[in-house]
């Protein structure tokens, strides 16, 4: 039986730039239609891709795509490897181009690269009917600017894309899942009611997706988990038959583990109904999936079931949500608890006396306090030591930036205005993006596949 | 049958993931056998009242007795997660280890995996 190989390089953007160099090696000595995978785009990230767009018709991709592609792009071209990515973001025609452009500098000749367009709801939507359809899930949209809204396209049009045997195939929002459903739907040619041989395909682009935390990484607890060579963690790669027979293993000459464990702490990751895992594809059902180990760092993942996928496609709107202000300084030492304690309540009185009105979080970090809430209402459960060394970290969610930055300050004056010893200040004031999800009838969401020639 | 109890961590790990202001925790057993335990003790109650602190207002578990596993849902834990939360975790990924400590289960001695230090009283203290 033929079988496919898949291989995941990122599981977000900032994930370990060069890990896809082992999963290259790998896949290139594999026998069968083999693919290297990418996912970058986080709910934020599009936004901020949109915002580089607008002010540059050529960005808007993600700025990864100069960080992972040129070192595995020759390789890759040379082995038949080939490539899919969410790296397209707001822009994946303009990402398209990018990747002629690196293969032009790379030397790798008769490159045929894809894209993946139709996601952006405001090429095609009003702003106005954007904010007509209700919010499931998270900001109330109110006047806030809408910076990007983008529906999560399914596997088809990924597929397609790779039916034009395109080298590259670039898309922005689509889900995390379909980057690896779709190569399957290409090579062993599943139809859209072969339904729980697409949940397989499903759960397989949900293990891969977040990178490492399937083979030994997010995973650690030393002395309990423990995992071999973490610094050295291998990247995953799935072997999935045309039946939808599921192997997970890990790039070769790497450290990191593949396990039972592993498997399963990532087959319930972000899943909330674990009989309902809604795609544009299928509905996932993992009920009834078994895990088990076949050999050193080999699982078989077996069982997922499918139900037809709902009416509507889920789309994320972000919009500009104000600014973020934060200030931390540590105390350590002698009695350093009592220091910082008082630290504390001086924030909180300066807040109240200069007329903050946005509620401030003030926390001593070292008390479990990332545990609590902002009022500490935890903090009675824990006894801390007194000596030793703790962190005040105070922070503000403002519509103003002045706000944002005078909470921030009140942290720095305490270097001369606080306890004593006050040390190793950091500041950071950042803007914000909030972000809302909404469902709309994929009858109006049309993905549209194009094949970028070489500038 | 002699039985111990100890902390979620010492019987099981668990993984946090969110979307919105909702989190999602998985408790998976390091043996099988400890599995009838966890059902029977780690209830929806008893993760609602380890995240009451939080505003959380409703949790619901599901049961998957192939993995095995379970998978704890927990509406409004998250104080308004990534878009709102003023902590350092906004996302919850921190939250697996609140569950691991702060809920406790009475179980066969068998239950704890060998030369674990939970055994010998000592916790994660060494």
């Amino acid at each position: 039986m033929s079988k496919t190989f898949i291989g995941c390089g990122a599981g977000f953007a900032g994930d370990r730039f060069d890990a896809a160099v082992p999963i290259v090696a790998t896949l290139a000595g594999m026998p069968g239609e083999r693919f290297l995978t990418y996912e970058v785009l986080a709910e934020r990230t599009l936004a901020i891709a949109q915002k580089l767009r607008r002010s540059n018709p050529d960005q808007g991709y993600s700025p990864f795509l100069d960080t992972y592609l040129p070192l595995v792009l020759a390789d890759c071209k040379r082995h038949g490897i080939r490539i899919v990515t969410n790296m397209g973001a707001a822009n994946p025609l303009g990402a398209a181009r990018r990747v002629h452009a690196l293969a032009r500098e790379l030397g790798v000749k008769g490159l045929k690269v894809a894209a993946v367009t139709g996601d952006d709801l405001l090429a095609t939507l009003t702003e106005a009917e954007v904010r007509g359809y209700p919010i499931i899930e998270g900001l109330a949209l109110g006047n806030r600017p809408i910076v990007a809204a983008n529906a999560y396209l399914g596997a088809q049009p990924v597929a397609r894309a790779l039916a034009t045997g395109a080298d590259v195939v670039l898309v922005g929002r689509t889900t995390d899942a379909a980057l690896s459903l779709a190569p399957l739907l290409h090579v062993h040619g599943w139809r859209a009611d072969e339904l729980d041989r697409l949940a397989q395909g499903t759960l397989c682009g949900h293990l891969l997706e977040c990178g490492a935390q399937v083979t030994g990484a997010y995973f650690p607890d030393p002395g309990f988990k423990d995992v071999p060579d973490l610094a050295n963690v291998g990247f995953p790669i799935a072997e999935i038959g045309s039946d939808g027979d599921l192997i997970v293993t890990k790039a070769a000459n790497t450290g990191g583990l593949v396990s039972r464990a592993t498997v399963i702490e990532q087959i319930l990751y972000e899943m909330h109904d674990p009989h309902n895992y809604l795609t544009p594809d299928v509905v996932l059902d993992v009920g009834e999936v078994t895990v088990d180990e076949v050999g050193p760092n080999r699982v078989r993942v077996q069982g997922a079931r499918g139900k037809p996928p709902p009416p509507t496609l889920k789309a994320t709107v972000c919009v500009d949500a104000g600014w973020l202000g934060e200030g931390e300084i540590s105390y350590v030492g002698p009695n350093a608890l009592a220091r910082a304690e008082l630290a504390a309540a001086v924030v909180r009185a300066r807040c109240r006396a200069i007329g903050v009105a946005d509620p401030v979080r003030v926390e001593v970090l070292g008390t479990q306090s990332t545990f609590d809430n902002n009022t500490q209402r935890r903090r009675v459960r824990v006894s801390p030591p007194n000596d030793g060394e703790y962190r005040v970290r105070a922070a503000v969610r403002s519509a103003s930036r002045k706000v944002a930055q005078q909470v921030s300050d009140e942290v720095l004056s305490l270097y001369c205005s606080g306890p004593a010893g006050g040390c190793g200040v950091r500041q950071h004031v950042t803007a914000q993006v909030g972000t809302a999800s909404i469902l709309v009838d994929r009858m109006k969401v049309k993905a549209t596949v194009t094949v970028v020639e070489p500038a | 049958m002699k039985t111990i109890e100890v902390p979620l961590h010492a019987v099981a790990h668990a993984r946090a993931g969110d979307k919105g202001n909702r989190s999602n925790i998985s408790v998976i057993p390091y043996l099988p056998a400890t599995f009838e335990h966890l059902v029977e003790q780690v209830t929806e109650e008893r993760i609602l009242a380890a995240f009451a602190h939080k505003g959380a207002t409703r949790v619901k578990r599901y049961v998957l007795p192939k993995l095995p596993a379970m998978n704890f849902v927990i509406d409004d834990a998250l104080e308004g997660g990534v878009n709102a939360s003023l902590g350092l975790d906004g996302h919850g990924k921190s939250l697996s280890f609140l569950v691991l400590g702060e809920v406790t289960v009475r179980v066969p001695v068998e239950c704890v995996p060998a030369g674990s230090p939970y055994l010998e009283g000592r916790g994660t203290r060494g």
